[in-house]
């Protein structure tokens, strides 16, 4: 064999190889997505969404679970949204070059990728500890904090793609500066932040470590924010780990309701910031 | 005259709206600043609170804590070796397993597929990034665990059986659960990360540069491993970087696979633990201050290892971008 | 700025700039080695080049000369077939290279590109030491020995008018050379695996008056090893340095002649419009 027959044959053999990574990493969405299909569409009912979780061996639904995680995403969301886009502007519109925004830039970064659990931990030290109980508060704040890295770091990227020569033209009427960037920028860049917002919730929504400690569980419809709450993450993960064949029926139509609604949001996301760079 | 003071008026209007918009202005960067201060507050709380948890264990057990394997609730002595050795180990395995597929599905979305495919796979891709690490565990749990050890645990028991040092490695028998099932599913869940951060550091080498080796006459493996890794070199250690850091401190999927073992075996088909599992398995059952603490003396650990590597990771992800805008 | 050169100038002169080379552009002494025949070019739908047909002659210069986007770098990016790498890109007609065919499947295009050189606008040393940047198409397409390969780099880099410069220092980085150095030291790699002939996509078009100067005196002497085509913007440049002148305009040939010819007696009026600076 010639040196370049050689080096084709290992071209054809790398490339190759390149093709079955990606067939593979395809392989496992479509392995995990029709396991979940297969199994959480046989535990699929009405009754998911009219009874609440039910004692071992019973029959029951997920609507208590369903609630917790909508309330507590939402307030967690309503929380960490304004904090993350106002932080996000600071480090867009007043903190191109300096120091504190450059830290602060860093430490989200790394916020953004750091062990939930953690979070968990930190909140029960913060709120479960001198609170005395677990509640669903402590679970929002958890939430939140998991909001606000996602938000501010999507709020900063899209304020960053508004050009300048808009702030300048807005800035040219005599508009102060708040004003340019409440009226203009964030016009322009709704979108994109409507997206971090999009993809904020879908982050939450999975969350499971920092509930555990936090919101804990409850086996009961309960709409009180002082107490322990129910929701689809921890009922999932107590109910998968769990010997009766109910309640592993339901963590998988639990598992099948978050995975479908997270992929919802994020096609949505994308969607929506696909659509202006598609008419241009 | 009264034209003038008329003028005057009029500028002692305008001078407090302009007054009335600077003080807005001044309250508006303010507030902003005011929030994204409060993301070093955060930190700063999340580390404080985790060391003053975390204290009456280091009291107790000092340096010990690092280096003792024994976990055992009811005499209350804890040491951390276990689930540190667990940590490093699965996210050792998801690395060798997450990063060469990673590299591959980027070389494929990169360099080979066709332009309608590009956006469909990459997008694709993404998406198991969006999937909860909850459903990874469920999964992992009802459907990988009991394939592994009906199909590849025996096999390589069987194979490695007369190999020395391999054969502790792969000793039996096949759990289906254990310190590789985690690996392998941490590795998965990696996937994602490393390929886009790789995807999007390949696409920042000047076509011109590929043309250049593609002009002599190399393969497209030959640009590939010789012009456009080394280029991207620091960026592609920052994405590694990234993606152990994910895996590091990965807790949920991680939990339902391991088996939950305080000990530290020398196969890898054993059942072990990681310091997310523990915490997340132990901390809501965990009675007296000693196990409180120390199980929040390991949620300090896992702060301090998943902060180092993800600040290293981010610091040559800068770098490169810096390198990317002054090369040609 | 004076063409450095010792050689004898022919008499003819253009601006003030002597035009051509000493050597011969006599019909009966040239041997034709690359024919394009009806070339067309095709970016998706948009045709970039209409029916070009000419002759690139045997160790001659030849340049192509244009304004912007009137496809001059298109046709020579069709003579490595540079444009293969890009989905959507195609050429018909036929380009003859030594009489064969390139543009037909069966051309293997890396051999094609190892048979024919190619240098760009900027400079672009790949990220590795200066010697393994000379040595990189020796290695993919010769097994030498060590000394071999040494011998070879040397008389590239000699050959690129270099090694005075950098043969103390072979293992530093080629990003460790200025621009005028770097483009020579993409010369070097081009003539290093011995190309029968070299492409210039406006190769001075990023360096200094002192370093194109260096470039230009080099391609007169590389003339007498390579055949040579040039892509420039700077017609001065094509005045000096080459034997024979291709115009191009909206992706036509308007016309194609001794060099000496489209600067002193051109036929076509919008190529006399060019040249005398009326517009491009």
């Amino acid at each position: 064999m010639t040196l370049y027959e050689r080096r084709k044959m290992k071209n054809r053999i790398a490339l190759a190889a390149s093709g079955v990574a990606a067939l593979i990493g395809l392989f496992w969405l479509v392995a995990i997505l029709g396991t979940l299909l297969v199994n959480g569409v046989s535990a699929l009912s009405l009754t998911l969404f009219t009874e609440s979780t039910p004692a071992p061996g019973n029959a029951g639904g997920l609507i208590n679970a369903i609630f917790g995680s909508a309330v507590m995403s939402l307030f967690g969301i309503l929380i960490g949204t304004p904090v993350g886009i106002l932080a996000g502007t600071y480090l867009a519109e007043y903190g191109k070059s300096n120091p504190l925004a450059s830290v602060v830039r860093f430490i989200n970064d790394i916020l953004l990728s750091a062990p939930s659990i953690i979070i968990g931990l930190f909140v029960y030290e913060l709120m479960v500890v001198p609170m005395g109980h677990f509640s669903a508060w402590a679970g929002t704040v958890a939430l939140s904090l998991i909001v606000i890295p996602v938000v501010l770091r999507t709020t900063e990227d899209m304020l960053n793609l508004v050009p300048d020569s808009l702030r300048e033209a807005a800035a040219g009427l005599g508009a102060p500066k708040w004003q340019v960037v409440s009226h203009v920028v964030y016009r322009a860049a709704r979108s994109g932040i409507v997206t971090g917002i999009l993809l904020s919730v879908a982050r939450v929504s999975g969350e499971t470590a920092p509930l555990l400690f936090t919101a804990l569980n409850n086996q009961f419809w309960s709409t009180d924010m002082n107490a322990p709450m129910a929701n689809l993450p921890v009922v999932i993960f107590q109910f998968a780990l769990s010997p009766y064949e109910d309640w592993r029926n339901l963590a998988w139509a639990g598992a099948l309701l978050i995975t479908v609604t997270i992929l919802v949001l994020n096609i949505a996301a994308r969607l929506l910031t696909a659509r202006p760079s598609a008419r241009q | 005259m009264s034209q003038q003071a008329e003028s005057m008026a009029l500028s002692a209007e305008i001078q407090q709206r302009i007054q009335r918009q600077r003080m807005l202005d001044r309250a508006f960067r303010a507030v902003t600043m005011f929030f994204a201060l409060l993301v070093l507050v955060i930190l700063g709380a999340i580390i404080i609170s985790l060391v003053e948890g975390s204290l009456p264990a280091l009291k107790k057990f000092g340096w010990n804590f690092l280096t003792t394997e024994r976990w055992n609730p009811v005499t209350e002595v804890f040491g951390a070796r276990a689930p540190i050795y667990g940590t490093l180990m699965t996210s050792a395995i998801a690395m060798i397993v997450g990063i060469p597929v990673s590299f591959g599905i980027a070389i494929f979305l990169t360099e080979l597929a066709p332009e309608w495919l590009k956006r469909p796979m990459g997008t694709a891709i993404e998406l198991l990034a969006g999937i909860p690490s909850i459903i990874y565990g469920i999964w992992g749990l009802f459907v990988f665990a009991p394939f592994l050890q009906r199909n590849i645990q025996p096999l390589l028991i069987a194979v490695f059986e007369d190999v020395p040092v391999l054969n502790t490695f792969f000793a039996g028998p096949p759990y289906g659960i254990g310190i590789l099932t985690a690996g392998l599913i941490l590795g998965i869940m990696v996937l994602p990360f490393i390929t886009s951060v790789t995807r999007d550091v390949f696409e920042t080498v000047p076509a011109l540069l590929k043309e250049s080796a593609y002009g002599l006459g190399a393969t497209t493996w030959e640009v590939v491993w010789q012009i456009v890794i080394p280029y991207t070199r620091v960026g592609l250690v920052g994405g590694i970087m990234l993606g152990l850091g994910r895996a590091l401190g990965e807790t949920m999927a991680v939990t339902f696979v391991i088996g939950n073992a305080h000990r530290i075996s020398p196969s890898i088909l054993a059942p072990g633990t990681t310091i997310s599992a523990s915490i997340a398995n132990e901390f809501t059952e965990a009675v007296g201050d000693i196990y409180t603490s120390a199980l929040v003396a390991l949620g300090l650990l896992l702060f301090v290892i998943t902060f180092t590597v993800l600040a290293m990771a981010k610091i040559m992800l800068i770098r490169m971008q810096r390198n990317a805008g002054t090369r040609t | 700025m004076e063409r450095p050169s010792e050689a004898p100038r022919p008499a003819t002169a253009f601006r003030g700039i002597s035009i051509g080379s000493p050597r011969s552009t006599d019909p009966a002494t040239l041997v034709e080695k690359i024919g394009i025949k009806n070339l067309e070019f095709f970016y998706g739908s948009h045709k970039t080049l209409k029916d070009i047909s000419l002759s690139i002659y045997d160790r001659r210069v030849t340049a192509f000369i244009g304004p912007s986007g009137c496809g001059k770098s298109t046709l020579l990016r069709v003579l490595n077939r540079m444009y293969d790498l890009y989905p959507g890109q195609r050429a018909v007609g036929s380009v003859l290279l030594d009489g064969q065919d390139i543009l037909s499947p069966k051309q293997d295009i890396n051999l094609l590109r190892a048979r024919i050189g190619m240098v760009f606008q900027r400079p672009t040393p790949f990220p590795m030491s200066i010697f393994d940047n000379v040595a990189f198409g020796l290695r993919l397409y010769e097994r030498l020995a060590q000394a071999d390969i040494e011998a070879r780099v040397e008389e590239a880099l000699r050959g690129a008018a270099l090694w005075n410069e950098v043969k103390d220092k072979l293992g530093q980085s080629g990003l460790s050379l200025s621009g005028g150095q770097q483009q020579r030291l993409c010369i070097a790699r081009a003539i290093a695996v011995r190309p029968s002939v070299l492409l210039l996509d406006e190769p001075a078009s990023a360096l200094d008056p002192i370093s194109t100067a260096k470039i230009e005196e080099l391609i007169d002497t590389l003339q007498s090893q390579y055949t040579i085509a040039i892509v420039t913007h700077n017609m001065q440049q094509a005045a000096r340095v080459s034997d024979f002148t291709a115009f191009l305009l909206m992706g036509e040939l308007v016309e194609f002649s001794r060099t000496e010819d489209i600067f002193t007696k051109p036929s076509d009026p919008r190529t006399e419009a060019y040249v005398t600076g009326r517009f491009g």
